[in-house]
């Protein structure tokens, strides 16, 4: 279909981006790499007056790396990252799951910061920085702050961004080799272009036969990604081995409220959990 | 590859890259969406939201004040001039035909129906002003499910009918003198199996989307459609509409892709044609996915009860089908006819002795159906190469054991089946053991059995399909017995132009067949001249005045037939020319490799361009002899050709996850003679993903308040290259004997085959914990809930 007329704005520094949103007001809405507004727009399921364009803001675009952390530039796209040296060897399950994001067109077009910022439940990277505990840089009328993975996703395509707010970049603490922590993405989709029916990001952390630490979070099994909390409780301290990851993925689904829809139904998604989980758990904590 | 092997520098058998491709790669060609014309109107369509009501109250006056809006209009006002659209096969006397107004003018009964239509300068305009149109409905009762569709006090998608049954159509094999009687066979069998199989509904999801545009000025009404049909589109316009069939051209330019989906005269062809007539002016309707999804014709949706009667040594004494037929709300061009062609094909490639089968056409509130890549084939393979897999394990024998039990030995052709057919030639034998060996069959079961041994989670299972299918659709009188409302010939003209370049004009009308290429491949053989020397022209019924287009896998077999006589006719035509040329008698010629010449002289001879250009001059032509070459064949086919092949899938199942991993597919299929082996290849991949497709991953469903939920690809998930597995293919070549080419046809081979075959390997898979059925598609939900309640019931039937 057609989109419903809008203007368009295409600012190129945040500064600039953050005032054309202010005057666009309630209905402005920004476009990042379209992967997810455009067929909105074409649905006409939104129809803003204005669309802010980022794809000129060069600022927004990169990784750098400041010591101890990543910083991932919001408008970074998936193809860039997956293929980036410093993110493949600081934050390899970032990588690793970006490689799993839908197709090569979309890989092209969609960015770090839009999947994050869309906060759909069935998006893979949201799960991945709550597992990676990283931060979320914002720029708004009032300046800047930082939210914590935790409180970014707020509920179903919502999160703790302000409507006049802008995500610059994601702060992700770098993954030492020496640390001991592994990591992977597990995920389950009907075709390679589809959406997540459950997906399980883990860290685990391994000192010799020990998991030490674990963080693990789910994708699509509620409105917003969640930490699998009882599940990684459970890991650390465990020995690694696959029963021990058997008895804590009895865990997984605690506190989540899977959709039950066309897709799959809440059972469904609550047995993928489990399995999900485990698969996630062992292939970080390499068992 | 016989002729190639015969002639050599031969063009049939060649591995040719196709010459459309350079045009289509590039874009550089005329897809309708392409084509403005000055003043042109864009059409935008109001659709039903609500599967069944009546309309109350529409008013547009509000879209015509918007920018750019030049009018709008609804069903009650052009009542009279739009039409209805046709159904060109009542199968039975009494089929209930229900009006099919293009434009709903009181009534809604299915959603995406067409309401209202608005003209504007642009494209975008003609959306927007779609809002502004106030239209209300009264819900009336909604019915979406056949078997609730059938039950006494259910709602009526059409009142008037008095019923939702569209028809009911039988053959049984006692009453037709073709075989035994079933139920006698049920009483004195052995084994008697009975199951329910389920063909979801699928929407053919070709890359352009259809579109139509329509031109009134002059002389003529010129219709360009992204349509597989142009020649009975216009035949349809002119029956329908009452515009005279020689003031109407129709187009189909380069077409992208149809898969039977585009075997239809749409409503949107028919509002656009209104319209064009109404303003005066020319239109264009370009149709969104979402349009195509919702209201392009769909196809399968069957619920078939299969009984299968047998001896315990594998013998299969009878077999009954009873099917139920969604037709949706309407019926389109061949809507009925569909599940009917099955009818053909429940037996396949075995000696059945008794065979009923039954199907009941039913109307519900949903999106009509209609021919989707095989139409009734695949639907009829499934069903009986599941059953035959059933049986296998019901007598613990090997299922390809069990099929070598049933079916037709190769010295058994030509062989008349218990459905009245008389397939030609095959060698089932051959296909299946080339397949078994491409595909490592013992190796696997090998592996299988040590899968089942360890209790791997992942299980891994073996699927076969061996099939047949009836093709080159089909003789006149075939099809008049059926009460199909048109003929099965098809044409070709050959025109030697003066440098003796050939244009080729074919009734069919390929929208991705790459006739260009094939065609091209069988004049540069029968002509001598080179295969860029030639031109095929298509799709253009002021160019291509009589043909009956391209569905059925029937283009090479009937199309190609009729090329190859025109072929004939240019050669014989030519001979008195060149005898003169020679100064010989023409009985003293021979034509070969491109020449005349005298018979047991090799030296120099006349080509045909030699005679094009003395035609052409026509200074010194034999007495009595016209100057025209040129050549027009039709060709009716005797009798369908049958295709057939073994397919052999082996699929990993995750049984934790119930997700299907496809590990090898082996194709082996026996299309007949190959005239480019490449293009065969890309219909066998392309076939085969689409089976893949029903077996694991496409299925449109309604709520029961018919709502599509499957709307986008979101949600109807069409597999991409990144799903589909590698696929070996291999072949023999049993020629088709009722005609010179021997092609048998390839379009649908793949669709038919695999579907089968892939939820054969699942259910093979899953054997040991007690599945014995799936319904597709096979989603790993599906097949983890199918694990587990077989678990259920083993552990039930456990208990003391």
């Amino acid at each position: 279909m057609i989109p419903a007329a809008f203007d368009y704005a295409r600012p190129t520094s945040v500064d600039d981006a953050v005032g054309t949103l202010a005057d666009g007001g309630e209905d402005a809405k920004i476009l990042a790499g379209g992967q997810s507004l455009i067929p909105m727009l074409r649905l006409r399921l939104a129809a803003p007056t204005v669309v802010v364009d980022l794809g000129g803001v060069n600022d927004l675009r990169g990784v750098t790396d400041d010591g101890n952390h990543l910083v991932i530039g919001a408008m970074t796209t998936h193809d860039e990252i997956m293929n980036d040296p410093a993110v493949r060897s600081h934050a390899p399950l970032i990588a690793q799951a970006t490689r799993t994001v839908a197709d090569r067109q979309v890989r092209h077009m969609g960015t770090f910061g839009g999947s994050l910022a869309h906060a759909d439940p069935a998006g893979d990277l949201p799960s991945v920085t709550m597992a990676l505990d990283a931060s979320f840089e914002i720029a708004g009328p009032s300046g800047r702050r930082s939210v914590p993975a935790s409180e970014f996703f707020v509920d179903y395509l919502t999160t703790a961004m302000d409507p006049g707010e802008i995500l610059v970049a994601v702060r992700v603490p770098k993954m030492s080799d020496s640390s001991g922590w592994g990591s992977h993405y597990e995920k389950l989709n009907r075709v390679a272009q589809a959406w997540a029916l459950v997906g399980v990001a883990a860290m685990v952390q391994r000192d010799n036969g020990t998991m030490s630490d674990a963080r693990v979070a789910l994708t699509n099994m509620g409105p917003r990604p969640v930490r699998a909390h009882g599940v990684e409780e459970a890991l650390r301290g465990a020995p690694a081995t696959a029963d021990a990851v058997g008895a804590a993925v009895a865990h997984a689904a605690e506190n989540t409220e899977p959709a039950d829809d066309v897709t799959a139904s809440a059972e469904y998604r609550t047995h993928l959990a489990s399995v999900l989980t485990g698969r996630a758990v062992r292939t970080a904590a390499s068992i | 590859m016989t002729v190639t092997e015969d002639q050599p520098g031969a063009e049939v058998g060649r591995d040719r890259r196709r010459k459309e491709d350079a045009r289509l790669i590039t874009g550089r060609t005329m897809w309708t969406e392409n084509i403005n014309l000055p003043g042109m109107l864009h059409l935008a369509i109001l659709r039903s939201p609500l599967a069944h009501a009546r309309i109350t109250h529409v008013d547009v006056d509000a879209a015509l004040e918007l920018p750019g809006v030049v009018a709008a209009f609804t069903g009650r006002d052009v009542a009279d001039m739009q039409g209805s659209l046709p159904c060109a096969w009542p199968v039975t006397e009494d089929t209930v035909l229900p009006g099919y107004p293009p434009l709903a003018v009181d009534e809604v009964r299915h959603t995406g129906e067409p309401v209202a239509v608005v003209a504007a300068r642009d494209r975008a305009s003609a959306q927007d002003a779609l809002e502004a149109i106030e239209i209300d409905y009264e819900p009336l009762p909604v019915v979406v499910d056949m078997e609730d569709a059938l039950a006494d006090g259910a709602p009526l998608v059409h009142e008037d009918a008095g019923t939702n049954k569209c028809y009911t159509w039988v053959l049984d094999s006692a009453e037709a003198g073709t075989g035994g009687d079933v139920a006698q066979a049920k009483s004195d069998a052995e084994v008697v199996l009975e199951r329910r199989y389920v063909q979801q509904r699928l929407i053919p999801a070709f890359m352009e989307p259809r579109s139509v545009v329509v031109d009134p000025t002059g002389d003529q009404i010129t219709m360009w459609s992204a349509t597989q049909i142009p020649h009975i589109l216009r035949l349809m316009l002119a029956m329908s509409t009452g515009v005279p069939e020689h003031k109407i051209r129709v187009v189909a330019p380069d077409v992208g892709g149809g898969f039977g989906g585009k075997l239809q005269v749409t409503p949107e062809e028919f509002i656009a044609f209104a319209a064009a007539r109404r303003f005066g002016r020319p239109v264009k309707f370009v149709e969104s996915r979402s349009e195509t999804m919702l209201s392009g014709h769909h196809g399968r949706d069957q619920i078939q009860d299969i009984t299968l009667s047998a001896r315990r040594d594998g013998t299969v004494t009878g077999l009954s089908v009873k099917l139920l037929a969604n037709m949706g709300a309407y019926l389109g061009i061949v809507t009925p006819g569909v599940p009917v062609l099955g009818a053909f094909m429940f037996n396949a490639i075995y000696k059945f002795p008794a065979y009923r089968f039954e199907c009941s056409g039913v109307f519900t509130n949903t999106t009509k159906t209609d021919a989707y890549r095989g139409a009734g084939r695949p639907e009829a393979t499934y069903a009986i190469e599941r059953i035959m897999d059933e049986l296998a394990t019901e007598l613990d024998v090997d299922p390809i054991e069990l099929r070598r039990r049933n079916w037709i030995q190769h010295d058994e052709f030509p062989f008349t089946t218990v459905a009245g057919l008389t397939y030609d030639s095959g060698n089932y034998e051959a296909a299946t053991d080339q397949a078994m060996e491409l595909f490592g069959y013992h190796e696997l079961r090998r592996e299988q059995a040590e899968r089942r041994e360890s209790g791997d989670p992942v299980q891994l299972g073996i699927g076969v399909s061996t099939y047949t299918e009836m093709c080159g659709l089909a003789p006149s009188r075939i099809l008049g017995q059926l009460r199909y409302g048109a003929g099965g010939w098809e044409t070709a003209s050959v025109r030697m132009l003066p440098t003796g370049k050939v244009e080729v004009i074919t009734g069919t009308s390929p929208h991705g067949q790459s006739h260009e290429t094939a065609w091209s491949q069988i004049v540069a053989d029968r002509l001598g001249v080179p295969f860029d020397d030639v031109e095929v022209l298509h799709g253009d019924t002021r160019t291509s005045h009589k043909g009956l287009d391209t569905y059925g896998s029937r283009s090479l077999a009937v199309g190609g037939t009729a090329l190859v006589s025109a072929c004939e006719k240019v050669v014989d035509k030519a001979k008195p020319i060149a005898a003169h040329l020679l100064e010989c008698d023409p009985a003293d010629l021979e034509f070969v490799d491109g020449q005349y010449r005298v018979k047991g002289t090799p030296g120099a001879g006349k080509t045909l361009a030699d005679c094009a250009l003395a035609v052409f001059t026509a200074h010194d032509l034999p007495d009595g002899v016209e100057a025209n070459l040129d050549a027009d064949a039709v060709v009716d086919p005797e009798n369908f050709s049958f295709p057939h092949g073994t397919h052999l899938c082996a699929t990993e199942v995750d049984t934790e996850t119930g997700q299907v991993k496809i590990r090898s597919y082996v194709a082996v299929d026996d299309v007949g003679t190959v005239i480019n082996p490449l293009i065969v290849d890309g219909q066998v991949h392309g076939g085969i993903a689409q089976g893949i497709a029903q077996a694991l991953y496409e299925e449109a469903v309604y709520d029961e308040d018919g709502n599509l939920l499957t709307g986008t690809f979101v949600d109807y998930t069409v597999p991409s290259s990144a799903d589909l597995p590698d696929i070996i293919t291999g072949r023999t070549e049993t020629p088709a004997t009722g005609h010179p080419l021997g092609a048998k046809g390839v379009g649908e081979a793949g669709t038919i085959a695999s579907t089968p075959a892939v939820v054969n390997a699942i259910v093979d898979a899953l054997r040991p914990f007690g599945v014995s059925d799936i319904r597709m598609p096979c989603t790993p939900e599906r097949v983890w809930q199918a694990i587990r309640d077989a678990r259920a019931a083993r552990e039930g039937s456990d208990r003391p």
